[in-house]
């Protein structure tokens, strides 16, 4: 069994969350009498929380260098109205207009990302200036109007993977989406084992692999039959392609590179990092640049999705998407936390919001509930730290590797212990 | 109150953590009026014993009795024993920066009339108490404006404002210069006459000779022996037999230096302070460093010496106003910590935890911190060749953890030191400037540092050792520089070296070449 949990770590650290949210769908699914995963139900909860769960990527770095972004529903909301507007005034093509968001979202990073890294105030302050300013912005451009966008754009935002070839009895793009994943993770899987054996390190049995990708191989089936058999003309939603796409690329950014090693530095310990050659101004700024891109995308599609851009569009994102990343188990101080980590803190989110709505709660309740899972999820994990154990999130989103050993006061030789049991070594 | 009084007795003291004994039976006794040296290695429980007598780890968590003054007491928080009159002062300050000596002193205990701060009352016992502690400042003088000297003094008025009966400081003079480490221990000398007891923690042992009455050793969680002035048992060698549980034939590695021609060479480096203009750290500082040498800077501290060192490396410190850098006879634009790196040069930093860890890594992300561009190809990790290298240097430098894996600050300082030094070996530098490497690491951990550095200079890498302590330069350097006020006074063979002469070009202005 500890074979079996050692050689799930870096995988499956997350696993506790996994159960968490799990749970979370199973009570609802209960509650509601099976609405939860209908394959019209499950393709809402992603097209209605794509454009936060992409922002919440972006968010869990900019928290990891130790700040915050309060502008992103702002900018979202800027870059929405600047897309509709020079598609209907200007009758630019849309893809045209895409990207012309995106570099509006650049602009808007760069400028962020001049006063956080270059003159150095706090990004807290830099997004709260941020966040007046561009929701003033998209006033002031879109005459406070709500403008509609095109057939593409909405695609985007809300549209679904093509139907092409025989007849499978389910979406052929889901079911082709679905053995390409099958496939790349089995193929990653006896790549890692190769390079265990290679370095001499310690392979797991093969009855671990085999159960895991068992395991994996059985949720996506699982998944491919919940997206591939809607009413005809669905599928697993564009937005998620995007989504999931994104979330691969992310991850192995922060866990694989040099920038994202050069992220976790800065958050972790500035001075020493910069002492070890990394260049800590050049990493704010391309974190504080990041974000505002992905606020851009998000403002996108979400314009995609209600068909047109208006003047309350990403009022209060910055909160969701802050939420997600710290459910998913960043710290405040900075350096610690995961981009799966957020992003499955951003799906226990959409989750819950989607199952108090099929219960017919009421929004103010759902609010509260909100409220209190958020600080239930944090208190846990604090209670977990000062008592020296592994906390839920702390464990489930570690890097790879990093014991999450955060010291307790005083607690510095149960920390030890996996050292050296035979040797004592408190700090005297 | 007879000399022989017994203020402090703790019994049998044993303190278990998951999977560690700490503490198995210790005994301490300290009698009333005396300074009582407690000396051990990193990890032997010193701080373990401290925190049980402090209330820290409160009664009922730990195994054996405390008798003080005659009475069995049971601390059950730091709290009730500052009540008892036991006040300890950590390593690490706990003085608030922005707040002024005279707040320092009572927080948390001011005087009080009604219900308001009784700021006069507060005002006349702080003069009362700067003066008992020889403290010559303005009670209104804000924290952050006063060297750690002074601070150490306002931490110890602060207790006495506390009725303290029993005064534990831990590593006082870790970091001090000479002169306020001196000034510290006159102080201890003219409390102790007033009848103050006091407990020191101490790695210096020449400190420890000077002023302890007398001393407790402990080495992995036991007491070994309690030796007393008296007795005329106290010196160095025995302390230190006692700590290591061996004999230590020489507390410097032999060492027989193969030095080469000059190949780094600095030249009038001239450096201003960061804050305060017009005041130079560095004034038009030279000097050079031979293949296979170990070159030595001594000063005070506050001297310039990390100032000197940091702003070579990639100028991560204060203004540049001028001064060349030269390594095989070529000029280095060294503008960046990164273009220091890529040329070769490395700094190991004089604080560990603060600017050379990042305390949420494992042991293999910070050996690999600095050399990232070693391992990756366009940006992307290998993570066959980080691990491979991060178990290389776990092994060839006999870093003490089970796998690279593990948490940094799971690991104790000395081995936290081997880290941080084999993160700047996977640089591959051709000159290290280690600032204070041995600092705050035990007695073992030192001697395999200097063994690394030895063998560092005989694969023709030039090292220059900065380092407080004066035995150590003159132990494994070859050649010292002596640094006073910015400006570099004397370079002094080993041959010709000795603490006098440092000392001296150490606090005079007049450059001389020795």
């Amino acid at each position: 069994m500890a074979t079996l949990r050692d050689s799930f770590r870096g995988n499956i650290r997350s696993f506790g969350m996994v159960i968490a949210l799990v749970a979370l769908i199973v009570f609802f699914q209960w509650r509601t009498g099976g609405n939860v995963l209908t394959p019209s139900n499950a393709m809402n909860i992603i097209i209605n929380n794509s454009h936060v769960l992409i922002m919440t990527m972006g968010m869990l770095m900019v928290i990891v260098i130790g700040h915050i972004d309060l502008s992103v529903g702002s900018v979202a909301a800027t870059v929405g109205i600047v897309v509709a507007l020079v598609i209907q005034n200007w009758h630019w093509n849309w893809i045209l207009a895409v990207l012309l968001g995106l570099a509006v979202g650049f602009a808007v990073g760069s400028w962020q990302g001049f006063w956080l890294a270059k003159v150095g105030i706090p990004g807290f302050i830099t997004t709260l200036a941020g966040m007046m300013f561009f929701r003033g912005l998209n006033q002031y451009i879109g005459h406070s109007k709500t403008i509609p966008v095109p057939e593409g754009i909405q695609q985007m935002g809300s549209g679904y993977l093509p139907e092409w070839g025989p007849n499978t009895g389910m979406n052929n793009s889901t079911l082709l989406l679905g053995i390409i994943a099958i496939v790349a993770i089995v193929f990653l899987e006896f790549r890692k084992r190769a390079r265990l054996a290679r370095i001499h390190a310690d392979v797991p049995p093969m009855y671990v692999s085999i159960s895991k990708l068992v395991l994996f191989g059985v949720v996506i089936g699982y998944l491919v039959h919940l997206f591939g058999t809607g009413r005809p003309g669905t599928s697993f939603p564009i937005p998620g392609v995007i989504l999931v796409v994104l979330a691969l690329i992310y991850s192995f950014v922060t866990s694989r590179t040099t920038i994202g090693r050069h992220v976790y530095a800065v958050g972790g310990n500035r001075a020493a990092a910069a002492l070890s050659g990394v260049n800590t101004k050049g990493t704010y700024f391309f974190v504080m640049l990041n974000m505002s891109v992905l606020a851009a995308l998000a403002g996108i599609l979400f314009i995609g999705r209600m068909r047109a851009s208006g003047p309350a569009d990403g009022l209060n994102w910055e909160l969701d998407v802050i939420a997600a990343v710290f459910i998913g188990g960043a710290a405040v101080s900075g350096g610690v936390g995961t981009v799966m980590g957020s992003i499955i803190g951003g799906l226990v989110m959409a989750v819950l919001n989607n199952g108090l709505q099929l219960m017919g709660t009421g929004a103010a309740s759902q609010q509260m509930i909100k409220g209190l899972v958020l600080l239930a999820a944090v208190a846990f994990d604090v209670y977990n730290k000062t008592q020296g154990k592994p906390s839920i999130t702390g464990w489930l989103t570690r890097k790879k590797g990093s014991a999450g050993s955060q010291d307790a006061e005083g607690g510095s030789v149960a920390e030890a212990g996996p050292v050296n049991p035979a040797e004592p070594t408190a700090t005297a | 109150m007879s000399q022989d009084h017994v203020v402090l007795e703790m019994k049998h003291i044993t303190k278990v953590f998951p999977g560690v004994k700490a503490l198995d039976d210790v005994n301490l006794v300290v009698k009333a009026g005396e300074i009582h040296a407690i000396c051990g290695e990193n990890g032997a429980g010193k701080s373990t014993l401290m925190k049980v007598l402090s209330g820290v780890y409160p009664h009922g968590t730990f195994e054996g009795e405390l008798v003080f003054q005659g009475q069995s007491v049971e601390f059950k928080d730091i709290k009730s024993s500052e009540d008892a009159g036991i006040v300890i002062i950590h390593q690490e300050l706990a003085l608030i920066p922005e707040l002024s000596i005279m707040e320092n002193i009572f927080l948390g205990n001011e005087p009080k009339s009604g219900i308001a701060i009784d700021w006069v009352e507060a005002r006349r016992r702080s003069m009362d108490l700067m003066a008992r502690v020889g403290l010559d400042e303005s009670p209104d003088t804000a924290i952050k404006n006063i060297g750690v000297g002074k601070q150490q003094l306002v931490e110890i008025a602060k207790a006495l404002s506390k009725d303290v009966k029993l005064l534990i400081l831990d590593e006082p003079t870790s970091a001090l210069n000479e002169d306020d480490s001196e000034d510290l221990l006159n102080l201890l000398r003219g409390l102790k006459a007033k009848g103050m007891t006091s407990i020191m923690i101490s790695h210096k042992l020449n400190e420890i000779e000077e002023i302890a009455d007398s001393i407790t050793i402990i080495r992995d969680g036991r007491t070994v022996e309690t030796l007393s002035v008296e007795n005329h048992e106290i010196d160095q060698d025995r302390i230190i037999r006692g700590m290591v549980g061996r004999t230590m034939e020489a507390r410097y590695p032999e060492h027989t230096p193969n030095i080469g021609e000059v190949f780094f060479e600095v030249k009038d480096w001239t450096v201003e302070h960061p804050q305060v203009p017009g005041r130079m750290v560095c004034k038009g500082s030279s000097f050079n460093v031979r293949r296979g040498e170990i070159v030595g800077f001594a000063g005070l501290m506050g001297a310039g010496r990390t100032e000197l060192a940091r702003s070579l490396f990639g100028r991560s410190y204060g203004k540049y106003h001028g001064g060349q850098i030269f390594k095989d006879g070529q000029e280095l634009e060294l503008g960046t910590v990164r273009k220091a790196i890529e040329s070769g040069v490395a700094y190991l930093s004089e604080d560990r935890k603060t600017l050379g860890l990042n305390l949420l890594d494992s042991v293999m992300q910070t050996i690999v911190s600095a050399g990232l561009r070693r391992i990756s190809k366009r940006t992307v990790i290998d993570q066959n060749e980080e691990y491979v290298a991060a178990e290389g240097y776990r092994k060839s430098l006999r870093i003490k953890v089970n796998d690279v894996y593990r948490n940094i600050n799971t690991l104790s300082g000395g081995n936290q030191q081997k880290a941080v030094l084999a993160k700047w070996l996977f640089t591959e530098p051709d000159v290290l400037i280690l600032d204070e490497p041995t600092r705050g690491i035990d007695v073992g951990a030192k001697y395999e540092i200097y063994g690394l550095i030895q063998n560092l200079a005989d694969q023709g890498k030039g090292v220059v050792v900065i380092s407080s302590e004066l035995p150590e330069l003159l132990g494994i350097c070859d050649r010292i520089y002596t640094i006073f006020e910015g400006r570099i006074t004397g370079s002094v063979l080993r041959k010709d070296a000795t603490q006098e002469n440092l000392m001296r070009l150490m606090t005079t202005p007049t450059p001389s070449a020795a």
